[in-house]
């Protein structure tokens, strides 16, 4: 990396960074703004609503994605989630169980649990079982996380962090016990397969606004907004050079 | 409230391994934060091993405890729990690198991921057939066009079509179609990591 491609790197970042501090700041927030429609999180709302209330469990499974990994901003998404899914579900009779692929992610859902239990003032719900590892490969987590969807009672799986195409086998067994599924992946096949096996299925960035969509906070809400800005200075940016690709100046 | 204390380690130790991101390796004046920034992820390596470790012992416990439940007890877990007693015992006495215990070892997980494998293939078989069922929508008619259009393309069967070029453009749709979605995918985790990194997120409690 040279020191050119290092600093607009870190103009980025600070850009980034700047927004998402602007528009958490209470000034920003007074206008009132809407989200974009998307079914599947409209249908997920109603479906920790319905768990919470028939006092059925809900299965949050948050991928293989080390947390060291490249991959781990979708491990950092379900976290979020998972935190937000264990504040709303507090009063339910079965707590929420969340099962992972890779031994530090259990370590921080059981802490994410943990913490969202002390917000909502019932430490006593938290138990240490309700964060597994599942199994410490992709196929031994995925046999690993199958019984948890076949025998817990659960009616709502939210399938959220890095997979590969074998998550297909927590789609079907989720559909075989006829409850709602939700999955939402970094990959592109994880994704691909998602889309034609669960219920709902967020395709790209759409999973990294899933916390802000869970009401997470006004940070998630700013972030998205980063977010959306951030993709139309690319969309300007790949237009641009493709205009002077046309004109034939290449950068 | 979460612990303070450790929202400022992480953030402290972040911010130190981000900045070491942007400084070129030749550079002499900044070797400093790239000497602490390798020590940290060093470090990180270690707790990240312990962790697996952790893990995979809380992993067994809950088996344990499901296996000797009043209710409903989990019978199968008693094959997993013997599997890891005896793989754990035989690689403490063997050592993980010695030959043997690896064939033995790969003599079990190999054909047991390809038996799961298998059944990712019948399960997706399965699952694109009942799309049309599950989703009736113009985006689900797309997707099972798409995926029916690239798969003939990629499968070869039509290499005799590839001196058109507009075969050459269609075989070119996926790839800038995946880009797209890695452009937000990657936009997406920038934000998600700085969230961490603004102690929005914290998923720890310290």
């Amino acid at each position: 990396m040279n020191w050119l491609s290092s600093i607009i790197g870190l103009l980025i970042v600070l850009a980034a960074a700047g927004m998402i501090l602007g528009f958490s700041l209470p000034i920003a927030r007074r206008t009132k703004r809407t989200f974009r429609y998307i079914p599947a999180m409209q249908r997920l709302r109603r479906a920790l609503g319905l768990a919470v209330e028939d006092g059925s469990r809900l299965h949050v499974s948050l991928g293989k994605a080390s947390i060291f990994s490249p991959t781990n901003a979708s491990a950092l998404v379900g976290l979020a989630t998972l935190e937000r899914i264990a504040q709303m579900s507090s009063v339910s009779d079965r707590p929420p169980v969340a099962t992972s692929g890779d031994g530090t992610l259990s370590i921080l859902s059981q802490d994410t649990m943990r913490a969202a239990y002390r917000i909502a003032n019932a430490p006593e719900l938290f138990d240490v079982e309700r964060g597994r590892l599942a199994g410490p490969t992709p196929l031994s987590y995925i046999a690993g996380t199958l019984p948890v969807i076949r025998d817990e009672r659960v009616s709502t799986n939210v399938l959220v962090g890095n997979f590969g195409p074998e998550v297909a086998l927590l789609a079907e067994a989720s559909d075989q016990q006829d409850a709602f599924t939700l999955g939402a992946s970094d990959s592109l096949a994880a994704q691909a397969v998602l889309y034609a096996s669960s219920e709902e299925t967020l395709i790209g960035e759409e999973l990294f606004a899933l916390p802000a969509y869970l009401q997470a906070g006004p940070t998630h809400q700013a972030s998205l907004r980063a977010q959306d800005i951030l993709r139309w200075a690319v969309v300007g940016l790949i237009v641009l050079a493709v205009l002077l690709s046309f004109l034939g100046i290449v950068l | 409230m979460r612990s303070p204390v450790a929202t400022a380690i992480a953030i402290g130790f972040g911010l130190i391994v981000l900045i070491g991101y942007f400084i070129p390796a030749d550079s002499e004046k900044l070797q400093n934060i790239l000497t602490i920034r390798s020590i940290l992820i060093g470090w990180a390596v270690v707790l990240a091993a312990v962790a697996a470790l952790v893990g995979v012992f809380n992993m067994l416990f809950v088996n344990i405890k499901h296996m000797v439940a009043k209710r409903n007890p989990d019978r199968y877990g008693f094959v997993l729990v013997l599997a890891f007693l005896v793989t754990f015992v035989a690689g403490l006495w063997l050592g993980p690198g010695n030959s043997d215990y690896q064939k033995a070892v790969l003599a079990v997980q190999i054909p047991v991921e390809g038996a799961l494998m298998g059944l990712v293939a019948i399960t997706l078989t399965v699952a694109g057939l009942r799309l049309a069922q599950r989703r009736k929508t113009l985006m689900a008619g797309v997707f099972a066009v798409s995926a029916v259009v690239f798969l003939l393309l990629a499968s070869g069967l039509l290499g005799m079509l590839s001196d058109f070029p507009v075969i050459g453009f269609i075989q070119r749709l996926p790839i800038a179609g995946g880009r797209g979605i890695l452009l937000g995918i990657a936009l997406g985790s920038l934000t998600a990591g700085l969230r961490v990194l603004l102690a929005a997120d914290r998923p720890y409690t310290g």
